[in-house]
């Protein structure tokens, strides 16, 4: 049990002249501060008439955050089915490397021949995402899936300007992840959205309809975000190609496809990983992320830099250095990338090896089937015989039925103990549930989970849009938090 | 098999359960010619063991800060993390979690997203903080775009020549394919003159972006600036450093409409550049043109205080392309170091750790001028950092300071922009210095005596 002092604002708990952070006494001599900087610059006493931070101990700010983290759910301590987010288990071994003193705490200008051990871990990074790919070139630069689009999008434009085309549009399916008409559009674009097929695929007559000369590049999620393989690729990419666009792969979903298939394979030019989905990098909580990007050969000289090169010194061993491709479209972010990231990413990849990389897709579709065999009769899932590494149940019969919501089964769900899986996306499914298990989820779980889904779908439904019941705060009044926002704490306020 | 959990008795009741023979049929919708024959051509798995004595091996080709005593900047400190910082953030109910969307699963991480934006105004005396961006660069990116959109004012932004050369980069590459012209204001000096400033600006212009302090570690004439910005009818966008508002003027006394930062310095390692922590704050009126997610204060059905995400519809998930950004996945872990370093901080220990920092730069500057061969490179108050000129090159002294356990830099010449801007020659003498809390004068002093040392009877490293 928590009592309510555990989860009081940090400001609350403030006290004057509590201290949690000491420092040495200044051993260099102390001259006035405005001998050292001109007075303007200093802050002035109209400062001490702001909120400043709070004074706490050390150990209240322990208890505090503690408590605090009690009250979420997370892989750790609950299955989290949620969908196109690839909540799998993240191993305990990444975060005892990654913060290894010369990997954690390494300069980015630090001397060259001083970081090699990094250079040689990221170069054999690229190496293996390209393989993993099918695509020759990789980038790590990238923060975030959504940054690996756009950088992706930028390498696309320079392409055509480089060819004296210039192309202003991008296409993609209604389905799409919400980032890829975003990206397309800070990348000047102009955004098309096609409808899907009634299967739930991309509708070839749809897209050749709208392709043309002006098409820059074609952007699909394979597998899609109804978890499906997007079964006629080979003609999608070859449409795409006839009018001199380009395919580009929202790698989110690898984790149901690596080392089965390859995008550059099938047709794709460009792609992104989600390092911190298909390669257990852990979300904390929204991020950090690592969006690498892998391109076809005629594009790496596009790439935003630094990328990892290697030469071989005068005694033959390997030197590595950074280098930006010729023509690249310059950064994306400031220094080499999110490397911690990237270091735990590498540290899975060493881990699985190419039967562990494969196994992990077929292991990721199988516990996805068997999750969708077990619920499908009472959630439908319209689209597709059998799933690839995720679906999406419907509960449209249900709330027909018995007016029971596919938010009601979400929120309910966190009573029982499971994380809620993804709800209302993607839009082309009615009270959409897409749900996610991953290959680290066990049969028992995912029995007790559709156990738990059967029992909620008989619960009477006034109860249910009132759930969750148990968790501490039930449906926050999101209304009223937009109409007027609250988004920090103001004395005033506070109490 | 690795992280697998399913024995050989459970997949066949599971293949039952579905109705299929085998997992392969499960891929049947991957058309044969395209599904691999072989093994992927990657290296074999490795246990634990064999894997740590692996990584333990790179790691030690690298010098990190444990190795030599860093007086390193550009950027990216070394200040003291302490312990709780790492303790709270290796809680797997924090680092383990998603993006909290379910609120009711997630208060932990929204209430402490909530108390970092709140710690974030508390700062920089800014109305609005977000819930994080990626880094610097693309932080002082989206203020550009954020300010384009306030002003509607799309044919122009000025950036001072003193902003982190690869923030500059990272500017120029999320404008390449836009019709907005980027103009940058040379900075020979170190510092802006604000009177070459006012020129450039025009009543196109959407803002004025102001790093203070700035990369050469000098101190801008951040209120009359923004005043120019102003007077320009432009936003005025100051980076400025965390840890330096313990001593120097906010961003909202000097009159920034946006304020962005890299976090780095508050409770986060160096980690070869990243993950890192874009802050972005701005004043009220603008909210609804903020990029990135904010958390907000409600209530629930009983009433109970409570958090959620707010104000979504800015946001790519719902918005699509008229979203104010693209991010989706942000810095959420590195928001929440941040959040238990300035909780540990407080009021006096943010005063005491700027001070600190200020004042053995400043005793660092004056003994290493007067070494003979090295000078400041700019006259201009400064905080922590600052740029010295040495007579037998950047790299000599850099490779002197390493042999003898320090480690400084960068050297301006590594950034190809400030070659071009200062000239060759003078960017090969000069380097970045950059003093935090941690150093002692003792470490100074050892340093000093070490660059005493008549350079030929040193053998440079190699
Ligand atoms: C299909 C898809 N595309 C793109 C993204 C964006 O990636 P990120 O959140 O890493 O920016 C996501 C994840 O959020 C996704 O699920």
């Amino acid at each position: 049990m928590r009592n309510s002092l555990a989860t009081e604002l940090l400001f609350a708990l403030s006290r004057p002249g509590r201290r949690a952070a000491r420092f040495p006494d200044c051993d260099v001599p102390l001259q006035p501060l405005d001998e050292l900087v001109p007075s303007q610059h200093l802050a002035t006493a109209d400062r001490e008439k702001r909120p400043t931070l709070p004074e706490l101990t050390e150990a209240d700010v322990i208890r505090h955050f503690h408590n605090l983290s009690t009250l979420n759910m997370s892989v750790d301590t609950h299955f989290y089915p949620l969908g196109s987010c690839t909540m799998k288990y993240n191993p305990k071994r990444h975060e005892r490397l990654a913060g290894l003193p010369g990997l954690v705490d390494l300069h980015p200008y630090q001397r060259i021949n001083d970081q090699q051990g990094m250079l040689a871990l990221l170069y054999d990074l690229q190496k293996m995402l390209a393989e993993i790919s099918g695509l020759p070139a990789v980038s790590l630069q990238p923060a975030a899936g959504a940054q690996g689009e756009f950088a992706a999008l930028l390498v696309a434009s320079a392409w055509f300007r480089s060819r004296g085309e210039s192309r202003s549009r991008v296409l993609f399916p209604s389905s799409a992840h919400g980032t890829n008409p975003a990206s397309a559009a800070i990348a000047g674009f102009e955004c098309l959205q096609l409808k899907e097929g009634t299967d739930g695929l991309v509708d070839l007559a749809e897209l050749e309809q709208h392709l043309d000369e002006n098409t820059a590049v074609f952007m699909i999620t394979n597998p899609n975000t109804l978890g499906l393989f997007e079964q006629q690729i080979e003609e999608i990419t070859e449409k795409v190609h006839a009018v001199g666009g380009l395919v580009y792969i929202d790698g989110a979903n690898m984790n149901a496809i690596m080392g089965i298939t390859r995008p550059g394979d099938f047709g794709g030019d460009m792609m992104h990983f989600n390092v911190h989905k298909t390669f257990t990098g852990p979300h904390g909580a929204g991020g950090p992320g690592a969006g690498p990007i892998a391109v076809r050969e005629e594009l790496s000289e596009f790439l935003p830099g630094p990328i990892v090169t290697s030469n071989l010194d005068d005694d033959g061993n390997p030197h590595f250095q950074l280098e930006d491709p010729p023509r690249s479209i310059g950064r994306v972010r400031s220094h080499f990338g999110n490397v911690g990231i990237l270091v735990r990413g590498y540290c899975y990849l060493r881990t699985l090896g190419p039967d562990g990389v494969r196994d992990v897709a077929r292991h990721a579709v199988l516990n996805a089937n068997y999750l969708k065999s077990l619920i499908c009769d009472l959630l439908p899932v319209p689209h597709g015989q059998h799933c690839m590494h995720e679906f999406v149940a419907s509960a449209a019969r249900l709330k027909e039925e018995r007016d029971i919501s596919a938010m009601d089964i979400a929120k309910r769900l966190l009573d029982f103990g499971f994380h809620a899986p993804t709800v209302y996306f993607p839009l082309v499914v009615p009270e959409a549930m897409m749900i996610e298990p991953t290959e680290t989820e066990s049969k028992r779980t995912m029995d007790a989970f559709a156990e738990t889904i059967r029992t909620i779908a008989a619960e009477d439904p006034g109860f249910l849009h009132e759930a969750p019941h148990q968790t501490p705060v039930s449906r926050p009044d999101d209304v009223q938090a937009a109409r007027h926002p609250v988004l920090s704490w103001t004395p005033e306020d506070g109490s | 098999m690795a992280y697998l959990f399913n024995t050989p008795d459970e997949i066949a009741a599971m293949l039952d359960a579905i109705g299929a023979d085998s997992i392969d049929e499960l891929f049947s919708q991957i058309p044969d010619r395209l599904q691999l024959d072989g093994p992927l051509d990657l290296p074999g798995g490795l246990s634990e063991p064999a894997l740590e004595a692996h990584l333990r091996q790179l790691a030690a080709a690298n010098s990190g800060t444990a190795a030599r005593i860093c007086l390193m900047g550009g950027g990216v400190y070394d200040h003291f993390i302490p312990a709780a910082v790492d303790e709270i953030a290796s809680r797997g109910e924090f680092y383990t979690a998603y993006t909290p969307y379910q609120a009711e699963a997630s208060q932990g991480s929204l209430q402490a997203f909530f108390e970092f934006q709140t710690l974030i105004c508390q700062l920089t005396g800014m109305d609005i903080s977000n819930a994080s961006l990626y880094e610097a660069g693309t932080a002082v990116s989206e203020a550009v775009f954020m300010a384009m959109r306030v002003t509607r004012r799309h044919g122009r932004v000025v950036v001072l020549g003193s902003l982190h050369p690869e923030y500059q980069q990272v500017l120029e590459t999320y404008l390449d394919n836009l019709e907005c012209q980027l103009e940058i204001v040379a900075t020979p000096n170190g510092f802006a003159d604000v009177s070459i400033v006012s020129e450039a600006l025009d009543d196109t212009t959407c803002c004025l972006v102001i790093q203070h302090p700035n990369f050469f570690g000098g101190l801008e004439d951040v209120a009359p600036l923004c005043q120019a910005a102003h007077d320009a009818g432009s936003l005025a966008v100051v980076c400025f450093d965390p840890l330096s508002l313990g001593l120097l003027k906010s961003p909202a006394d000097c009159g920034a409409d946006i304020a962005v930062a890299e976090g780095q310095a508050l409770g986060i390692p160096a980690q070869y550049g990243g993950p890192f922590l874009g802050l972005l704050t701005c004043r009220k009126e603008f909210v609804r043109q903020m990029p990135g997610r904010l958390i907000g204060q409600t209530t629930d059905r009983e009433g109970r205080d409570c958090y959620v995400l707010n104000l979504q519809a800015r946001e790519q998930h719902i918005r699509r392309e008229k979203a104010t950004s693209n991010i989706c996945t942000n810095q959420g872990l590195l928001a929440l170091r941040a959040t238990v370093y300035l909780a540990l901080l407080g009021r006096e220990g943010l005063n005491e750790v700027s001070q600190l920092c200020c004042r053995k730069a400043h005793y660092a500057a004056q003994r290493l001028a007067e070494l003979p061969g090295i000078e400041l490179m700019f006259d201009r108050p400064f905080f922590k950092e600052f740029t010295i000129r040495c007579r037998d090159g950047a790299k000599s002294v850099i490779d002197r300071a390493a042999a003898a356990g320090f480690d400084l830099g960068p050297t301006l010449a590594r950034f190809p922009r400030l070659t071009a801007s200062l000239g060759d020659a003078a960017a090969q003498e000069t380097l970045l210095v950059a003093v935090t809390e941690q150093r002692t004068r003792e470490e100074i002093d050892g340093l000093v005596d070490a660059l005493a040392t008549e350079p030929a009877k040193l053998s440079s490293q190699p």
